[in-house]
């Protein structure tokens, strides 16, 4: 059976053997954060794919479909365009700034990746706050998201900026809150421990209404955080044009961008994790052959095949919905979703003490 | 970096929308002073794309001049040169034939029909939601088609010229349009399904953009915009031209005032049109199409004004004859441009996202506001 | 009313009217000046009550402008024209975008292309060309050589 962990762990033996201590391990980071910039670049570009093709099926039409067999090429061709492009930096603008601003916001996204459990046993860092890491190193990109907009000196990426800033300041509350949920249920922060309290069913499943009352939660405030329709206020095109990235081109355009989608893909790989057991396989009960059949399955396609049934999800939410408007954007945040999750929150405390979960 | 931003001095944001701006649909430019995102005032900036029509008219004859207008309201565009047509033939005296004006009837209610299409999408659009525009789309599509095979256009018609019609309609007509509408028939119901009942649309429309009928009436604003605040305006009951006054429709009002109650005017309005081809359709006489006229023709001396229910209000076409061969003077009263004297007064107070909401539930055109 | 009762009563209320004869709708033919309370009398005149002024333009007639107002009443729906003689020398009118709104941009449009200054409008600038622009090109003595192309 094809296993991500065997593959690491040869690699890694072999390397302890030649080089020795120090410098095994420096080559491991050196390798492994080739691997994390490969897959960001793999992932972008295979998530606008997907995200064209399925904007153009709900828009009965075809999408992409000339470079290369299906179109899949259509992505890498255009991000081959963008980087042949100038990247123009206005006149007025903040240029120290104005440059730094897509790396603060792609850094803060590639950060986020080190927790995350792709297969089992495959993880960069198996950290003991695991949780709280994500929930803090993803409110980071707000920053330059803010540093994009104000630097830009144009007033469209001014107010996006803010209504950006706003938004995921208080959506991030909501998103935390239900995190924290599972957290409670499964009374670990490392990520690990809350995969493998799920070996006996996934918390969607055994944690009853109130789970899954959390779980929605959390997908609209990973949507909104993500700077998705419906909660796409700071790129609102129809009303600020592009937002806080109308003054970008080229290659530093593209990197917000790809962002975007990698912020999506670990948004979602975090509700995967936490609410649909990661890479856990699907066990019903004591049918033991349809668990060994599960089983047979590699855990990296059940983590990639939970991440991406949420990604089309979202995407879903954008291609059906209008926007919102920003007051109503965080009345939906402070006046329902924020109170609901508090309650839920104590119903789940409830049940982790009681034990009222299967 | 404040100042630099473009502040007045009680510090508010002023903001350039357009001329090239997304939700403008078109060269629309106003210059709108936030607080925050609280809209204080919007000046719209017109002028872009303004063609003196009206200028270019004086020197054209009173056949030429209707294909001008096709270019003014281009979603209306067949409804532009009725109203052209309709003025010459009232100061000529031209009896018009009865196959023509149901062909001209048919023709509008489907102009009509197309353009509330592409305001629906549009109006989606502008609010967010990307999808309503492929599936208004689709319908439209087949509109156009009816049209290129009867007018050899899809946009700009120029079918209808003083005395009838230019040709006579495709044999398959009859057919397509029937077909047409058994489609849209279900087509309006996934409309609704789609946007009208969706709980964000409501919240984004309802109470947005208000205007009082007191208001409406003295703003000018005609068409579904005026009679989305109760202003009973529509010329095809009050002013019948061609055989209107036979046919038996709504005129639909709604009481509200907001971007919700003409949104749903307009998608009523399908309703109607369609009911309004359905009464026509099957009953086209046989005989011309077209009447017999001069072959330079000459308006005797005198004012003619005509008013016709185009997609987006009241078209009045108002021409002083000195009895030549070219108008002395023609003046173009077009809805778009007074239904945009009252986009100030509605979208003050509100959201930058609500004035989004007011300028596309006011379905403008810029073509027609600038002439 | 019929065009017979609000002729008698435009009469009775301005002594020393003159209509024209024979048009689609009742003309009043009126001077510049005391053109503002006729104005005012038509819209709040219980009996007259036009309020909606659905077309505003200004004719050069060579040797004098004429602004062209149609109103209706939409309670009463009667329909009158009101002819205003401008002179050509000093073309100046009384605003009415005080008693009809959509008289703002009308009459920004008849100042900007004809040249008429509506006295007392609140913000009477030129709506479609730039600020700069000279001459008023709905005239009939307009030559913009450059521009315009004669058919």
């Amino acid at each position: 059976m094809f296993s991500l962990e065997k593959l690491v762990s040869i690699i890694q033996a072999w390397l302890q053997s030649t080089l020795g201590d120090p410098w095994a391990f420096i080559v491991v980071c050196i390798l492994v954060g080739l691997a994390a910039i490969t897959l960001f670049a793999i992932l972008g570009l295979m998530l606008v794919y997907m995200e064209r093709k399925v904007a153009a099926h709900m828009q009965i039409r075809l999408g992409p479909n000339r470079v290369g067999p299906m179109g899949i090429f259509q992505t890498t061709a255009d991000t081959l365009k963008l980087v042949m492009k100038e990247g123009l930096t206005p006149d007025g603008a903040d240029k120290f700034l104005f440059n730094l601003a897509p790396f603060m916001v792609m850094i803060a996204a590639m950060l986020i990746l080190a927790p995350i459990a792709f297969a089992k046993n495959f993880q960069i860092w198996d950290i003991s706050i695991g949780v709280l890491y994500v929930a803090a190193v993803s409110s980071v990109a707000v920053i330059g998201i803010l540093m994009a907009g104000w630097s830009s000196n144009n007033k469209y990426s001014l107010i996006g900026a803010m209504r950006s800033a706003a938004q995921i300041v208080s959506y991030e509350l909501s998103a935390g809150l239900s995190i924290l949920a599972i957290v409670i249920l499964s009374g670990s922060l490392r990520i690990s421990d809350i995969i493998n309290s799920q070996a006996d069913g996934w918390w969607i499943i055994k944690g009853h209404i109130p789970v899954i009352i959390a779980f929605i939660i959390f997908i609209i405030a990973v949507t909104a955080e993500t700077n998705r329709a419906p909660f796409d206020l700071a790129e609102a095109e129809s009303e600020l044009t592009a937002g806080f990235h109308t003054e970008y081109s080229g290659m530093k355009f593209a990197l917000f961008f790809l962002a975007e989608y990698i912020n999506i893909f670990i948004g979602c790989a975090i509700g995967a994790t936490i609410f649909l057991g990661g890479w856990m396989p699907f066990h019903i009960g004591n049918w033991e052959a349809f668990n060994h059949i599960m089983d047979f399955i590699p855990s990296s396609l059940w983590f990639i095949g939970k991440t991406v049934f949420l990604i089309f999800l979202i995407m879903w939410f954008r291609w059906t919905f209008p926007r919102l408007r920003v007051d109503q954007l965080l009345n939906l945040e402070w006046k329902y979703l924020l109170p609901i999750s508090m309650v839920n929150l104590l119903v789940i405390t409830l049940m982790a003490i009681m034990g009222w979960y299967l | 970096m404040i100042e630099e931003l473009g502040t007045n001095d009680q510090g508010d944001m002023i903001i350039n929308v357009g001329p090239q701006h997304p939700s403008t649909h078109g060269v629309l430019h106003l210059v709108i002073t936030l607080h925050g995102e609280t809209v204080k005032k919007v000046e719209p900036h017109l002028g872009y794309i303004h063609r003196s029509i009206e200028k270019m008219s004086e020197s054209l004859s009173y056949r030429q001049f209707s294909y001008v207008t096709s270019r003014m309201d281009y979603l209306s565009s067949h409804i532009n040169n009725h109203a052209c047509a309709l003025t010459v033939e009232k100061g000529l005296q031209i009896e018009i034939p009865g196959r023509a004006q149901y062909i001209r009837v048919i023709l509008d209610e489907l102009t009509r029909i197309a353009s509330h299409q592409l305001w629906w999408g549009a109006l989606a659009m502008d609010l967010g939601a990307f999808t309503p525009f492929f599936y208004s789309f689709r319908e439209r599509e087949m509109i156009n088609e009816i049209m290129e095979e009867t007018c050899g256009a899809r946009l700009t018609m120029n079918y209808i010229v003083p005395g009838g019609v230019m040709f006579d309609i495709h044999p398959d007509f009859q057919k397509k349009v029937k077909h047409f509408l058994k489609e849209f028939k279900s087509k309006i119901h996934e409309y609704n399904e789609l946007v009208t009942g969706n709980v964000i649309f409501q919240n984004r429309t309802k109470g947005v953009g208000y205007i009082s009928k007191e208001n409406a009436i003295s703003y000018g604003m005609t068409g579904p915009s005026g009679r989305g605040s109760g202003f009973i305006c529509d010329v095809r009951k009050l002013h019948p031209y061609e055989m209107y006054n036979q046919l038996q429709f709504d005129e639909i009002t709604e009481e509200g005032g907001d971007a919700f109650a003409r949104y749903m005017v307009r998608i009523r309005e399908m309703e109607q049109s369609m009911n309004i081809i359905e009464q026509l359709i099957d009953n086209i006489p046989e005989g011309d199409f077209l009447a017999k006229t001069k072959a330079v023709l000459k308006l005797p001396k005198g004012d003619y004004y005509t008013r016709v229910e185009t997609a987006r209000g009241e078209f009045g076409v108002y021409i002083i004859s000195e009895g030549g061969t070219t108008p002395y003077r023609i003046k173009y009263r077009s809805p778009g441009f007074s239904n945009l004297s009252a986009l100030n007064d509605m979208s003050v107070g509100g959201k930058l996202g609500d004035l989004m909401a007011t300028m596309g539930t006011l379905d403008l055109v810029i073509p027609d506001i600038d002439r | 009313m019929t065009n017979e009762e609000l002729k008698m009563k435009l009469e009775e209320l301005f002594p020393g009217s003159t209509f024209e004869e024979e048009t689609q709708w009742l003309t009043l033919n009126m001077e510049a000046e005391g053109f503002k309370p006729v104005a005012q009398q038509l819209r709040n005149n219980e009996s007259f009550n036009f309020d909606f002024l659905f077309c505003l333009t200004a004719v050069d007639w060579k040797t004098h402008f004429s602004a062209v107002y149609h109103l209706t009443s939409t309670a009463l729906r009667h329909t009158i024209v009101i002819k205003v003689k401008i002179d050509k020398n000093d073309p100046a009118v009384d605003t009415v975008s005080d008693i009809w709104r959509t008289a703002e941009f009308h009459e920004r449009e008849a100042y900007d292309l004809m040249g008429i200054s509506f006295t007392g409008h609140p913000d009477l600038r030129r709506l479609f060309l730039e600020d700069d622009h000279v001459g008023f090109p709905l005239r009939k003595d307009y030559e913009d050589p450059i521009n315009m192309i004669k058919l």
